[in-house]
């Protein structure tokens, strides 16, 4: 064979093989859309979810996943922006790094299930706090530090180091320099980041199973006492979030209108996730052109 | 006047005072998070094995047994058996066959972004990457159970819960990440590479073969152990297809089960601290050791890393 029939043959076979991932989001994307869009109505988002009868909807699920979502975030954020600090301007070369870097490669490439598990082991069992909100997010904040280290490590790496020496120059010291120059211009890549991170933690299941549980009991939304067992804002109760939700209506649900249900959950979990991964790239680039005056 | 020079001096000193102290408060409360991503990594692994091992240790499992025997049958009351081979086969066997399907289309959509069409091919399946792992594990297992199922069930005889629909979900799951790791391989590499080939008079695909492929391959080999590692680590999309059976699958059309799987079947049905449940979590010391094991094969490929 031609070494110009070969090529020719091999670049159609690259740009089958790129056609075939795009086709596959568009299929994905068009499906999930399509079966799930019709089912989403504002009844289904604000109708509790029914054990037996059809007609249940997702309220509770939504909203624990907003709530877990933020209190992870809310653990995940400082903890993370501390690390990537840390390893950006502290760490020194040398076998403590070396360890710390292989503890968050090790914990980033833990499976889910491992996570929830452990999860299960402390939070659950051992400190009897049984299914909860806060087992929940300490499992997910495990499962999600180390992406938060990871980008803010790089965010305050990508500080052109001019800046830092510049303020170092002027005499300040070192901490300051990080809260005044390094933080601040390294906030629009964390920001992406964290917003990325969320669209993550927000899908995630397997993490949740054990360590939040399978159930919502009776929520009070008027209730706003965050120490009440009927106020969705406790911490100390079960919450079973969407995706939970969905995986639990498929392998164990008795409802009728599992399709339908599991339909609209899903276009609503993917509509979000969506919505995460537009918004990073809106903020990004919006506070990028704003901080460097570039267009 | 010597009022203000005081004051301005004493300003002076207090700042200062206030800002060494600052210091070392910052040091130390970013030093606190690095200790606390220590203890997190150190306790996942230290309870996780202490827990793992109990069903060897307390409950008198054999470990040989578990590891190699294909009965598995903890709810027999008289005799019960703790053969854990076919779920250690099962998650094997579709973490191998996902990493066949998904790495040539991965590797190949990363050499299509980086070397054929760099300006447009990047624009475009960058963000499709991006939004495909942003879809839900769930979601995808959703969707291989109302559409993948049936259509095996209709194409082929059995009941559609396969090993063959946990890989294709599997291989749908791992391909960003493939695509992702190999597009970084490949964009790094030196564009004197390139250059010198073309200068010879190679083709682009002479060029693709015989000089970038060759030089990006152990980044290419890390982009596939990293699909592959979290193809072994998933759970809840596999269990929701494949069918959970306790036998070796003799096909790709037979059911199956994965260590996930059985773990996050079983977890909440059996009693914590029976010997059934523990034998699950030593299933879960399984998945910890091998994730531990790809780290290792990451490292030795990052060190064999020639450009």
């Amino acid at each position: 064979m031609n070494s110009r029939v070969a090529d020719r043959i091999a670049t159609g076979v690259l740009i089958g093989l790129a056609t075939i991932i795009v086709v596959l989001l568009v299929g994905l994307f068009s499906y999930i859309l399509a079966k799930g869009i019709p089912n989403i109505s504002w009844s289904f988002l604000t109708s509790p979810s029914s054990t037996v009868q059809a007609g249940g909807g997702i309220r509770d699920q939504l909203f624990n996943s907003f709530y877990i979502l933020f209190i992870t975030m809310l653990i995940t954020v400082p903890l993370g922006v501390l690390g990537g600090i840390y390893m950006a301007e502290y760490a020194q070369p040398g076998k403590i790094t070396h360890f710390i870097r292989s503890c968050i490669e090790m914990l980033a490439s833990l499976p889910s299930i491992v996570v929830g598990m452990f999860g299960l082991l402390i939070f659950v069992n051992t400190i009897g706090w049984g299914y909860t909100i806060i087992g929940g997010a300490l499992a997910l904040t495990i499962f999600n530090i180390p992406v938060m280290v990871r980008v803010s490590e790089d965010a305050v790496r990508s500080v052109p180091s001019e800046q830092k020496e510049a303020s170092l120059a002027l005499g300040i010291t070192h901490w300051h320099t990080i809260k005044t120059v390094l933080i601040p211009a390294a906030f629009p890549g964390i920001l992406t980041g964290a917003i990325l991170a969320s669209g993550r933690v927000f899908g995630e299941a397997a993490a949740l199973l054990f360590t939040a549980g399978l159930s919502t009991p009776k929520l009070n939304y008027m209730n706003w006492n965050p120490f009440s067992e009927t106020s969705p804002l406790n911490i100390f109760r079960p919450a079973e979030t969407l995706s939970v939700h969905i995986w639990e209506i498929n392998t164990q649900g008795i409802i009728p209108d599992v399709e339908e249900v599991a339909n609209g959950a899903s276009a609503v979990l993917v509509l979000s996730v969506l919505l995460f991964n537009l918004l990073a790239r809106w903020l990004g680039s919006t506070i990028h052109k704003k901080i460097t005056a570039s267009k | 006047m010597e009022n203000t020079t005081t004051s301005a001096r004493e300003r002076l000193v207090k700042s200062n005072k206030n800002k060494s102290n600052g210091e070392l408060r910052g040091k130390m409360i970013v030093t606190l998070s690095a200790i606390i991503m220590i203890t997190a990594t150190v306790a996942i692994t230290v309870f996780l094995a202490t827990k793992g091992l109990q069903a060897f240790l307390v409950n008198g499992v054999s470990p040989i047994e578990f590891l190699t025997s294909t009965d598995w049958n903890p709810t027999d009351e008289g005799n019960p058996k703790f053969g854990a081979f076919p779920f250690i086969y099962g998650s094997l066997a579709v973490t191998l066959l996902s990493a066949l399907i998904a790495a040539p289309i991965g590797i190949g959509a990363a050499i299509f972004m980086t070397e054929i069409a760099p300006a447009w091919g990047r624009k475009i399946l960058q963000p499709v990457i991006e939004l495909l792992v942003g879809i839900p594990s769930v979601v995808y297992g959703f969707i291989g159970l109302t559409v993948l199922v049936p259509f095996i069930r209709n194409q082929f005889d059995g009941i559609g819960y396969s090993l063959l629909a946990g890989t294709i979900v599997l291989s749908v799951m791992i391909l960003p990440t493939i695509t992702t790791i190999a597009t970084d391989a490949m964009g790094t590499l030196p564009r004197n590479l390139r250059e010198g080939s073309y200068a010879l008079g190679a083709t682009r695909w002479q060029t693709i073969r015989k000089v970038l492929v060759p030089a990006a391959l152990p980044s290419l080999l890390t982009a596939i152990v990293l699909g592959m590692a979290r193809a072994f680590g998933e759970a809840l999309a596999v269990q929701m297809v494949i069918g959970n059976s306790r036998a070796i699958p003799s096909s790709i059309l037979d059911t199956s089960a994965t260590l996930t799987s059985i773990i996050t079947l079983n977890m909440g049905y059996t009693t914590y601290g029976s010997v059934e449940n523990n034998t699950l979590w030593s299933m879960g010391l399984i998945l910890l050791i091998i994730s531990f094991v790809f780290i290792l094969i990451i490292r030795y490929l990052s060190s064999r890393r020639r450009i």
